[in-house]
């Protein structure tokens, strides 16, 4: 122990923690770690500052506050020697990420390093800023950066280069002035180097269209050199792994490659050769070999290859999937999913080895295989492969049978072409895995059986007999019980019998012991209970022997103290009773439920789901956007911090006002229709008005506000007064700004942006009593003679400001102006009166699917914005 | 790109941490906490990728420890297996023979090997000789720096 030492050393207190039988213990040494160190750093001491770090470095990994040290980070790397610069960077890129402000400190100490005579003190630097830099320093520290790609010294070389990949990730405007010095690194010989350099390169590509045809007509020569030398290499020790020279340096050159055939014939055609070279020659016994030939695959799926190379790809992929390491068989599932979109055929071929896949034991597997299978149904195969689903789905994991019925039920929704095998179907699916069944797929069985007449009867009985073996799966059990409800006359009077049907003979009595099995079982929820009680009195009417018990059954649920079951019981009880003379037109057959719009509704929620997901996916992934394509792009990396924020605000809000809408204007439907109320014309009594007051208890998908302000008018429904309070809800919500009637606006519109291809204009408008919140209606116009698909308009602003798109009008611009996309956008100026309006924008849209992209800044906005 | 690496014990403590991608303190944590309860309950034989929001989580058991990576979906896999080996091996011969234990007390020099092998969350060098000679060139400026100083940063330096 160092006598002058203020507390333990490093290793001490690592074992000390080590040592800690409990949490608490381990908390109670970290405490009085953490306490010394507070007070060394409020006493300046110099001597043990790295030492501390070391300490807070150890104590932040067990997960525990640090944020204290974060200053003495900068101290360290202030200091003049090496040791204390390495401790301190590396503290700093610990306990510090790049959204901290502190970082921004550091900006000055990194200058001075990377112009550091000692070669290792500017690499400590450049790993520092290639590993959390933030946009403002990337743009401040560029120029040091690009100077160092162009020093002797291999080491700063190859740092420098992979800087510079987080510098264009983080400013892409940037990327032209890396092009040449990147470009130049392609020629060296340091494998290290050369791997940075390309790297580098490619991102390069992914942010710039003009850097990719650069160095599409400059390197793809030099390129093709190196993968020759590399692969055509005799024995190099140093880079040499399980008999390949650096696959590494093969797979980087393989992924440029790609970067720059994609979509070019002529480069296409010039790599042919050594891509041949490579998927023949290379090695599959190692890992190593195979990542290459992965590499390889997707190099070639990824580039206009000839037909020759895709049938060698493709049997790579085959061979790989007959493989018995698991890594390798999900690498070809992988791969294959993207084969599909170049030769469909030949996937096909592989489709029972694909099918065996699903059933593996492993769940990543698994996974990627039930993906792969969706995509390959088709007409032809959809019958016998939903019976392999089907079949598998019996032994299945628990787990697993969540996504499976998903996959199957969509399957067989999107490939039915009868409507008695989509109800066997259906059945078998509900019987095996009802638990798992979305509420959505259950609610389209219903509307089916209801528009197929001739197969009520079929259907009824057929839900009957499953039921005797399935009543634990909750979807199948609430089929079956709308189902009697509605067809207990067909099932007990056989009508309908198809020829394939076995005989059944199913009694009055029968048929209400199911639905009082279902309403007193234990397992059943409340929708399960409300809805035998709805089917229990619709068969009081139409089988009258058992209208005795049924009475009975629903007087017992009169005490319920489920309110939605007593109160049912009670006016159910109330129109059994008193109102015999109209109860058998009140509780007459549902009239046909209507298909189409029920098919319209499902597609529209799905799309708001889709919207829904992309946002949350935006929001998570931080470097990379998913366009509704399902083409991931790289995209302007602090352009997209902003939007990231921005259309998380702005999709969701506006996704859930229109789920609103839908559950509220569904509520007539789906209220209808599951809960299985028949409303004749003619029974339009105060009894129906109260019947229908209580029928919302089967969407349970509704959000909270929905059902309490439809409860809230439940006692006079009537149509009209619903649609003002669907108006009223809106009218809260803040998106309805196009709504709100046209005011004359205050502020005279503008011009936003005019290329030669594009023009956009915006008019502002503006709510008195929030002067910094402006509404902006940007409007679209296509000034060339193509037009345009896929059109997608982002913005960014800078922090003051806050921004929320709302959906445009539509992605399709029509050429020669013929036509407008509208788009509002909402901005809050947090410094409205001291700072004007500023923002960037940049238009992404495909002509004849080549992709183009826009870009400006918008700095003639009106004053007083 | 590699958003982050993660090293965790077959009890699931941390070993190492090292964040490519912008996460917060808390998320951070969260991270660790998902993947190490997904990580540690795989089998043996089974594949060692691992599907996680939207990424993939690319990982290999070396004795007691796993090391893990985090990689966009549309990055090769196979290939992250052969840089965490890479990164395996290159520990290995810095330490001889590696354990868990020389990377509790010598965290920081794993940390230092892992940062001359990535950066940005990109492979950086592809031999195994140049690190260490680079972290040979280090540490002897660090021993270096230790001599020429006075006898308390002597004293303080051997604490580390």
């Amino acid at each position: 122990m160092n006598p002058f030492s203020s507390g333990t050393r490093l290793r001490d207190m690592i074992r000390a923690i080590r040592a800690c039988k409990t949490a608490a213990e381990e908390r109670a040494v970290v405490r009085k770690e953490c306490a010394a160190i507070r007070s060394a750093i409020s006493e300046h001491d110099q001597d043990y500052r790295h030492r501390n770090i070391a300490k807070l470095m150890f104590i932040h990994m067990l997960g525990y506050p640090t944020h204290f040290g974060q200053m003495e980070c900068l101290k360290l790397i202030a200091s003049a020697g090496f040791p204390e610069k390495r401790i301190g960077y590396l503290g700093l890129m610990l306990l510090l990420d790049e959204r901290q402000e502190v970082l921004m400190l550091v900006t000055n100490s990194l200058k001075q390093d990377l112009n550091h005579t000692n070669q290792y003190i500017v690499g400590l630097a450049l790993c520092a800023l290639g590993n959390i830099c933030s946009a403002e320093m990337a743009s401040d520290l560029a120029a040091e950066v690009e100077r160092l790609l162009l020093t002797k010294d291999p080491n700063i070389k190859k740092k420098a280069a992979l800087c510079s990949i987080r510098i264009i990730r983080k400013v892409p405007d940037l990327a032209e002035n890396f092009l040449s010095p990147a470009a130049s690194l392609l020629k060296e010989k340091h494998h290290g180097v050369l791997i940075a350099g390309i790297q580098l390169c490619t991102d390069l590509c992914k942010v710039s269209a003009d850097a990719n045809k650069h160095l599409r007509k400059n390197c793809t020569e030099g390129l093709i050199r190196i993968l020759k030398d590399v692969s055509n290499s005799s024995y190099a020790p140093e880079y040499d792994i399980a008999g390949i020279t650096d696959p590494f340096l093969h797979i980087r050159v393989l992924r440029l490659m790609r970067m720059l055939g994609q979509g070019d014939a002529d480069t296409s055609e010039y790599m042919n050769d050594i891509l041949a070279q490579i998927a023949s020659k290379t090695e599959s016994n190692k890992n190593a070999g195979n990542a290459i030939l992965y590499e390889c695959v997707e190099t070639i799926m990824g580039i206009e290859a000839t037909s020759g190379l895709r049938v060698l790809a493709i049997n790579i992929l085959g061979r790989f999937l007959s493989n018995r390491d698991n890594n390798i068989r999900y690498v070809a599932l992988n791969m294959l999913m993207k084969a599909i979109a170049v030769d469909s055929q030949a996937v096909q071929r592989h489709r029972t080895t694909i099918l065996e896949c699903v059933k593996d034991s492993d769940a990543s597997i698994r996974k990627r295989a039930l993906e792969l299978v969706f995509l390959l149904v088709n007409d032809t195969n959809a019958k016998p492969l939903t019976k392999e689903l089907i079949d598998y789905l019996e032994v299945s994991d628990q787990d697993f049978k969540g996504d499976l019925t998903a996959k199957i039920c969509s399957i067989i929704e999107k490939f039915s072409q009868e409507k008695k095998w989509y109800i066997d179907q259906m059945l078998k699916v509900l019987s095996l895995a009802g638990s798992y069944v979305k509420d959505d797929v259950w609610h389209a069985l219903i509307v089916a059986i209801s528009n197929a007449p001739d197969l009520q009867g079929y259907s009824v009985r057929s839900l009957y007999k499953a039921f005797r073996t399935s009543f634990e799966q909750v979807s199948l059990v609430r089929v079956v019980v709308w189902c009697i409800g509605e067809y207990g006359e067909m099932l007990v009077g056989n009508v309908g019998v198809l020829e394939v049907e076995e005989p059944l003979t199913v009694t009055e009595s029968d048929t209400v012991d199911v639905l009082e099995a279902c309403l007193t079982g234990h397992s059943a929820d409340i929708t399960t209970r409300s809805m035998s009680l709805i089917a229990l009195l619709k068969l009081s009417s139409r089988f009258p022997p058992t209208s005795e018990r049924i009475k009975e059954i629903i007087t017992e649920h009169k005490g319920s103290i489920v309110l939605e079951l007593q109160q049912r019981a009670i006016e159910f009880n109330s129109i059994i009773q008193r109102h015999d003379n109209i109860k058998s037109s009140l509780v007459e057959r549902m009239p046909v439920l209507d298909e189409s719009a029920y098919m319209v509704k499902k597609a529209n929620s799905s799309q708001e789901n889709i919207v829904a997901v992309k946002s949350s996916q935006m929001s998570l992934a931080g470097t990379s956007v998913t366009l509704p394509n399902g083409v991931a792009k790289p995209p302007a990396a602090p352009l997209v911090d902003l939007l990231d924020l921005s259309s998380d605000d702005a999709l969701v809000p506006t996704s859930t006002s229109k789920d609103f809408l839908h559950d509220l204007l569904g509520i007539d439907l789906t209220n209808s229709s599951s809960s299985g109320f028949s409303i004749a014309p003619s029974g339009g009594t105060d009894i129906l008005m109260d019947l229908l007051s209580i029928g919302t208890p089967v969407q349970s998908d509704i959000s909270p506000e929905t059902v309490s302000s439809n409860q809230g008018f439940a006692p006079t429904t009537k149509p009209t007064p619903t649609t003002v309070q669907v108006l009223d809800l809106l009218d809260v919500l803040p998106s309805n700004g196009s709504v709100a009637g046209d005011q004359s606006p205050l502020y005279p519109s503008i011009t936003a942006f005019q290329s030669s291809t594009l023009k956009i204009m915006f008019s502002f408008k503006k709510h008195p009593e929030k002067p910094q919140v402006t509404e902006i209606h940007a409007t679209f116009m296509n000034l060339s003679s193509d037009s345009y698909t896929d059109f997608v308009f982002q913005a960014a602003v800078p922090k003051f400001i806050q921004l929320h798109l709302d959906p445009a009008s539509s992605n399709h611009l029509p050429a020669n102006g013929n036509g407008t996309i509208t788009q509002t956008v909402t901005v809050t100026n947090s410094q409205h009166g001291q700072k004007p309006l500023a923002m960037r924008i940049r238009m992404v849209y495909k002509v004849d699917n080549q992709e183009k992209l826009e870009q400006g800044q918008i700095n003639n906005f009106p004053p007083g914005l | 790109m590699i958003h982050f690496v993660i090293l965790i014990s077959r009890q699931g403590k941390v070993r190492l941490t090292k964040w490519y991608s912008p996460y917060q303190q808390k998320e951070r944590s969260t991270v660790i906490r998902e993947l190490s309860g997904l990580i540690l309950s795989r089998g043996p034989k089974l594949c060692n990728f691992v599907e996680w929001k939207g990424y993939k989580v690319v990982y290999r058991r070396y004795a007691s420890l796993y090391f893990c990576m985090c990689i966009d979906p549309d990055d090769n896999e196979l290939e992250i297996l052969e840089i965490i080996h890479h990164f395996v091996e290159i520990l290995d011969r810095y330490f001889g023979s590696v354990c868990e234990l020389d990377l509790i007390f010598n965290f920081h020099k794993a940390y230092y090997i892992l940062d001359e092998i990535l950066i940005a969350g990109e492979l950086q060098e592809s031999s195994k000789k140049a690190v260490a000679r680079l972290i040979a060139a280090q540490d002897s400026l660090v021993e270096t720096a230790k001599e020429e100083a006075g006898s308390i940063s002597n004293m303080i330096s051997q604490a580390i």
